[in-house]
C-alpha cells in the first residue's frame, strides 16, 4: 500500500510541478498577482508530494518490503538500519528521487525566503524551477521509478555494494546534490533576467546568496566525498581525477567564478552578460555531469547500471533545459547593455582575472574528461586522460589564482595601483618567505618549500583586507578594535573562505610529503615509520550483521609512549561476495596515521602504513571555505539598504 | 565589432551545445548497437604478426609456441583460459561447437596448476587440439591479455585478425567471428 | 628541469594498492621511479585505477614487469613503449603529444587566450576615444579644483 501511495505522490508531483510552472510563468506574463501567488503555493504542494514519495521509498526500505524492485536490488534484511535508510539514495533510482526532492525544495525556498523579491521576478524563478522539476519527475516516473513492485516476491534482497555501507553515504550524496541542484536557483534567476531583459545591481545582490549557499553545500559535498574515498578505498589517495569527481568539480569551478563575477554585477553593474552565462553554465554542467555518469558513456568508479533509453531521456531533457536557456541567451543577452568601463588594476580587474583563470581550469578539466569520447568519435582512437594530465595542466593554472587572490582582495574598486597594494602585504610576504625558507632548509626540497610558502601567503594574506579596513597600527588600537566590530560579515566571510583555501593548499602540499611502508610482519614484530613505532599486537576474527572480518591490532608508539591503537580490517560481505579493506586512521591534527590490512601469508600479515602529513587540513580547509560561504549568506540577509530597483520599492536582500 | 558578428558570438554557446548533444546522441546510439564500449580496449595486435613466445605443453597434449602459429597453415583460434575462471566454463559449449565445425582451437592455460587444468578439461570437455601452459602469464603479457577468457583469431600466415575479451557467445560468433573465418579461410 | 617536472607530476598524493612487500625493489631510487611509472599507466581491469593502485591480478603483473625493467636499467620511455606496444595508447594515463591530442594539450593555452581576447575585445568596444573638453568645461574644472 505504502509504495502505491508513494507512486501516486510521484505522479501527483509531476502535475503539481507543471501547474506551479504554468501558474507562475503565466501569472508573471500577465502581471496577475493571484496566479503568481498560486504558483508559490503550488511549489509547497509539489515539495510535499515529492517528500511523500521519498518517505514512502524510505519506509519500504526500512520495513524490508521485498516486493519493491528497488529494495530487492539494493537492500537485504540483515543490512544495518542506517544503511537501509541511506541505501535509498545509494542507487540510481533513489538518488534521482532525492535530486527531485532537492529541486522541489529550491522552489519552496524561493517561495518562502524570496518574499522581498519583486513579485514578478520571484514568480518567474519559481516557474522556471517548476518546469525543470517537472522534467526530472517525468524522467523518474518513466525510466527510473523506484517504487515499482516485483512478482514473485523474493525472500530477501541482493544487498548493497559494501563500499557504500558506510556513514559517508549518509552525508556525501545529499550535500553534493543540494549543491548541484541549488545552482538551479541562480540558473532560474538568469533565465528570468533574460526574459525580463534586465540585469542590474539588485539582480546581482539577489542571486548571490543562492549561489553562495549552493557553492557552500557543493564544497562540503565534494570535500566529504574526497574524505570518504580517502578512508574507504584505502589507497591513501584523496583525489583521483575520476570522471565523477571531475563532474562535481566543474560546477564548483564555474560556481566559484559565478560568486565572484556576481560581486562585480552588484558593485559595478559590469560583467552582466558574462554572469548570466556563468549561471546558466554552472547548472548546465551539474546536469551534464549527471548525464555523462548515468548514461554510462564515461568510464567511472561510480558505475550506475547503464541503460541507453535512460541516457536518451536525460539527453533530451538536458538539451531542452540548456538549449532553451541558451536560445534565450542568444536572443536577449545582446540587449542587456554594455558593461561599465573599468581599469585592469582594480578590484573588478582582479575578479576578471580570477574568472579567466578559474574558467580556464574548468575548460581544461572539461576537455580532459571528454577528450576520450572526442578522440573516439573524430579519430576512432582509444586513449585515456587521467591524473598525470590533470596534475600537469591544472596546477600551473591554479597557482597564479592562488597567489593573486590575496592581492585582489585588498585592491580598491574602480582604480588602483599594484605597487602600494603589494607593499601593504609586506608582512604576509615575510611570513611566507620565512615558512618557505625553513621548509627549504629543513627538507632540502624546492617544490614543497614553494608550496608551503604559497599556502602561508594565502592563509595570512587573506587577513590583509581586514587589517586594511581597521587600519591596524596606523590609528589607535582602540579605534581599530571598534572598526573591527563594525566590519560587515561579508568581509569576514571572504577572509575565512580564502584562508580555508590556503589551509587546503597546505594540506595538499603536505600530502606530497606523505610517507608509507608496505611490510609483512608476524604478531609481536614492529616497524618504524616517521618517528613512530608501529607494532602488530595480533590478528583476530570478528563479525557484523552482514559481514565477517579479520582485524589487525596495531599499537603505535612514540618515544616509548603509546600514541594510539589502530584496528584496520578486511571485511568479506556474504551476500555480495565482496571484500573490502577497512582502514584505521588516527588524526593528530598535523598528520594522519593511516593503516591498511592486506593479505596474510605464512603467519605474516601484510600491512600498509602511511604517515600522511597535514592530510586532515585538506578537508578542514574545505569545510572552512564552506563555512565562509554560509557566513556570507547570513550577512546578506541581515543587511539592509540593498540598491532598490524601482524608487518606490525598498528591497532588502533575500 | 559589428553588430552581426556580436550576435554570432552570443550564438556560440548554443552551437557548442548542439555539437555536444549530437555527439552524445551518436555515442548512445553506438552504445546501444554495441559498436561503442566505453570500457573496451582494442588489441594493438590486429593485422600484425602474432607475438613470439615459447611455453611448456600440458601433460598428455601436444603444445605449441609462437612459430607454430605461422607453420600451422590454417586459421587458428587461440583461447586463454583457466580452471578458476567462471566465464571460461560458460563459453566451453561454444568452443566445443566451433571445434566440431573443424576449426583449430589451441588453448593457453593461464596461471593454472597442471592438475586443475586436467580436471577442468575432463569436466567441461576439451575443445583444444593443442594446449600450452602459461604458468607465469608471460605469453599473456606478450599478447596484451588482461583477463581470461580472451580469444584471438590468427590467420594461416600467422597474422592476428581478431580478439575477443570475455566469454564467446553464439551471437558474438555469428556476428563477428564467422565473417572473419570466411574471409581468412 | 625534468626532475622538477616529475616532482610536479607526483605532487598530488600517492596512492597504492595493498601489495606484497616482496614486489618492491630494494633500491629506493629505483622503487620510486617504478612507482611513478606505475602511476602513469592505467589498469585495464579496474579502469579507474592506475596500475599502482589497482588490486587486480593484471595490475600486479604489470607492477612486476615495470620493476623488472627498471631493475634491468631501462629508462621511462622504454618501459612506456613496452606497455603501449601491447596495450595501445589506452594504457597511458597521460596521452602522448600527437596530432590526435594537440587540442587536449593546447586546451590550457587556448582557454587563457580566449579569456584574454574576450577582455581585450570588451575593453576596445567600451573605450570610445576621450572627447576633448570644451572651453566651458575646462573653466568649470578650474573652478571646481579651486585653482
Amino acid at each position: 500500500m505504502i509504495p502505491e501511495l508513494g507512486h501516486f505522490a510521484l505522479a501527483l508531483a509531476v502535475a503539481l510541478a507543471l501547474a506551479q510552472s504554468l501558474c507562475a510563468l503565466l501569472g508573471a506574463a500577465r502581471a496577475d498577482a493571484r496566479w503568481m501567488a498560486s504558483g508559490a503555493a503550488l511549489a509547497y504542494g509539489h515539495t510535499i508530494a515529492v517528500g511523500s514519495a521519498f518517505a514512502a521509498l524510505i519506509w519500504s526500505a526500512v520495513t524490508d518490503d521485498f516486493s519493491v524492485q528497488n529494495v530487492v536490488e539494493n537492500s537485504h534484511s540483515l543490512k544495518p538500519l542506517l544503511y537501509k535508510i541511506t541505501g535509498v539514495w545509494g542507487n540510481h533510482e533513489g538518488s534521482i528521487v532525492l535530486w527531485c526532492l532537492m529541486l522541489a525544495l529550491c522552489g519552496a525556498a524561493v517561495a518562502g525566503f524570496g518574499r522581498s523579491l519583486p513579485s514578478i521576478l520571484r514568480a518567474r524563478v519559481i516557474g522556471i524551477l517548476g518546469l525543470n522539476a517537472a522534467g526530472f519527475l517525468l524522467f523518474t516516473l518513466l525510466t527510473s521509478n523506484p517504487l515499482l513492485r516485483v512478482w514473485p516476491t523474493p525472500l530477501d534482497g541482493r544487498d548493497m555494494n559494501p563500499l557504500l555501507q558506510d556513514p559517508g553515504l549518509a552525508f556525501h550524496p545529499p550535500l553534493l546534490y543540494a549543491g548541484y541542484v541549488g545552482f538551479a536557483v541562480p540558473f532560474a534567476f538568469a533565465v528570468a533576467a533574460l526574459i525580463e531583459g534586465c540585469v542590474d545591481a539588485a539582480w546581482g545582490r539577489w542571486v548571490r546568496p543562492w549561489a553562495l549557499a549552493s557553492w557552500s553545500l557543493l564544497t562540503g559535498g565534494i570535500a566529504l566525498g574526497s574524505w570518504w574515498a580517502y578512508y574507504e578505498l584505502g589507497w591513501g589517495g584523496y583525489w583521483f581525477w575520476d570522471p565523477v569527481e571531475n563532474a562535481s568539480l566543474l560546477p564548483w569551478l564555474t560556481g566559484t567564478a559565478l560568486l565572484h563575477s556576481a560581486i562585480v554585477v552588484e558593485k559595478r553593474e559590469a560583467l552582466k552578460t558574462w554572469t548570466v552565462l556563468l549561471a546558466i553554465a554552472t547548472f548546465s554542467l551539474s546536469l551534464s555531469g549527471t548525464f555523462l555518469v548515468r548514461s554510462g558513456i564515461l568510464n567511472s568508479v561510480h558505475s550506475f547500471a547503464s541503460d541507453p533509453t535512460r541516457g536518451i531521456f536525460i539527453l533530451v531533457l538536458l538539451l531542452a533545459v540548456i538549449g532553451g536557456s541558451l536560445i534565450l541567451f542568444a536572443w536577449r543577452a545582446p540587449a542587456l547593455g554594455s558593461t561599465g568601463l573599468f581599469a585592469p588594476v582594480s578590484r573588478e580587474g582582479a575578479l576578471v582575472l580570477n574568472n579567466i583563470f578559474i574558467c580556464s581550469i574548468a575548460v581544461v578539466v572539461f576537455t580532459g574528461t571528454l577528450y576520450p569520447l572526442f578522440a573516439e568519435l573524430v579519430f576512432g582512437a582509444k586513449l585515456s586522460v587521467g591524473a598525470p594530465f590533470f596534475n600537469a595542466t591544472v596546477l600551473p593554472l591554479a597557482a597564479p589564482v592562488l597567489l593573486a587572490m590575496v592581492v585582489g582582495q585588498i585592491l580598491p574598486w574602480k582604480r588602483a595601483a599594484l605597487g602600494p597594494a603589494l607593499l601593504r602585504l609586506w608582512w604576509a610576504a615575510l611570513i611566507a618567505a620565512a615558512v618557505g625558507l625553513s621548509v627549504a632548509l629543513g627538507l632540502r626540497a624546492l617544490l614543497p618549500a614553494l608550496g608551503f610558502a604559497g599556502a602561508a601567503w594565502l592563509i595570512f594574506g587573506s587577513f590583509g583586507e581586514i587589517i586594511e579596513r581597521i587600519r591596524l597600527f596606523r590609528i589607535p588600537l582602540a579605534t581599530s578594535c571598534a572598526r573591527l566590530k563594525g566590519l560587515p560579515l561579508a568581509v569576514w566571510a571572504a577572509t575565512i573562505a580564502h584562508a580555508g583555501m590556503g589551509i587546503t593548499v597546505a594540506g595538499i602540499v603536505g600530502m606530497s610529503l606523505a610517507r608509507e611502508k608496505i611490510v609483512a610482519i608476524s604478531p609481536g614484530e614492529a616497524v618504524t615509520l616517521a618517528a613512530y613505532d608501529w607494532r602488530l599486537d595480533g590478528l583476530r576474527d570478528g563479525a557484523g550483521s552482514n559481514f565477517r572480518e579479520r582485524i589487525a591490532d596495531i599499537s603505535v608508539w612514540r618515544d616509548g609512549a603509546l600514541v594510539v591503537r589502530l584496528t584496520p580490517a578486511r571485511r568479506s560481505f556474504t551476500t555480495q561476495r565482496m571484500e573490502t579493506t577497512e582502514t584505521s586512521i588516527h588524526t593528530t591534527g598535523f598528520a594522519d596515521l593511516y593503516s591498511v590490512l592486506g593479505e596474510e601469508r605464512d603467519g605474516k600479515a601484510i600491512l600498509r602504513l602511511h604517515y600522511n602529513f597535514l592530510a586532515p587540513w585538506i578537508w578542514i580547509g574545505a569545510l572552512i571555505m564552506s563555512l565562509g560561504g554560509f557566513l556570507s549568506v547570513a550577512d546578506r540577509r541581515l543587511r539592509v539598504g540593498a540598491p532598490a530597483r524601482r524608487p518606490a520599492q525598498s528591497v532588502p536582500a533575500a | 565589432m559589428n553588430p552581426i558578428s556580436r550576435r554570432l558570438m552570443f550564438l556560440g554557446p548554443l552551437g557548442l551545445l548542439a555539437v555536444g548533444g549530437g555527439a552524445g546522441a551518436l555515442l548512445l546510439h553506438r552504445m546501444a548497437d554495441g559498436s561503442f564500449d566505453p570500457r573496451g580496449v582494442p588489441s594493438v595486435l590486429i593485422d600484425k604478426p602474432a607475438p613470439k613466445f615459447s611455453l611448456a605443453p600440458q601433460a598428455g597434449h601436444p603444445g605449441f609456441d609462437g612459430a607454430a602459429l605461422v607453420t600451422a597453415g590454417t586459421p587458428v583460434l587461440i583461447n586463454f583460459f583457466a580452471s578458476w575462471c567462471l566465464p571460461c566454463i560458460a563459453e566451453a559449449p561454444q568452443l566445443l561447437a566451433l571445434q566440431k565445425r573443424g576449426l583449430q582451437i589451441w588453448g593457453v592455460a593461464y596461471k593454472d596448476r597442471e592438475e586443475s587444468t586436467a580436471r577442468f578439461l575432463a569436466q567441461h570437455g576439451n575443445p583444444f587440439s593443442r594446449i600450452a601452459r602459461d604458468a607465469e602469464g608471460n605469453a599473456a603479457l606478450e599478447f596484451g591479455v588482461y583477463g581470461v577468457p580472451e580469444t584471438y583469431l590468427i590467420d594461416k600466415t600467422g597474422i592476428v585478425r581478431w580478439r575477443w575479451v570475455g566469454a564467446l557467445s553464439d551471437n558474438v560468433i555469428a556476428r563477428a567471428l564467422d565473417p572473419l573465418l570466411a574471409k581468412y579461410a | 628541469m625534468i626532475r622538477l617536472l616529475v616532482l610536479w607530476l607526483t605532487l598530488t598524493a600517492s596512492a597504492f594498492a595493498v601489495s606484497n612487500p616482496a614486489e618492491l625493489l630494494p633500491d629506493p631510487a629505483q622503487e620510486y621511479r617504478a612507482r611513478a611509472l606505475g602511476q602513469r599507466l592505467r589498469c585495464l581491469v579496474c579502469q579507474n585505477n592506475s596500475v599502482e593502485e589497482s588490486e587486480a591480478d593484471f595490475a600486479r603483473d604489470l607492477r612486476r614487469v615495470i620493476r623488472e625493467r627498471v631493475k634491468a636499467g631501462e629508462d621511462d620511455a622504454q618501459v612506456i613503449t613496452w606497455m603501449t606496444a601491447r596495450y595501445g595508447d589506452f594504457v597511458r594515463l597521460s596521452p602522448a603529444f600527437s596530432a590526435q591530442t594537440v587540442l587536449l594539450w593546447a586546451s590550457p593555452f587556448l582557454a587563457l587566450l580566449a579569456g584574454g581576447a574576450a577582455v581585450v575585445l570588451a575593453r576596445r568596444r567600451q573605450m570610445p576615444p576621450p572627447v576633448p573638453l570644451t572651453d566651458v568645461e575646462r573653466e568649470a574644472v578650474r573652478k571646481l579644483s579651486g585653482s
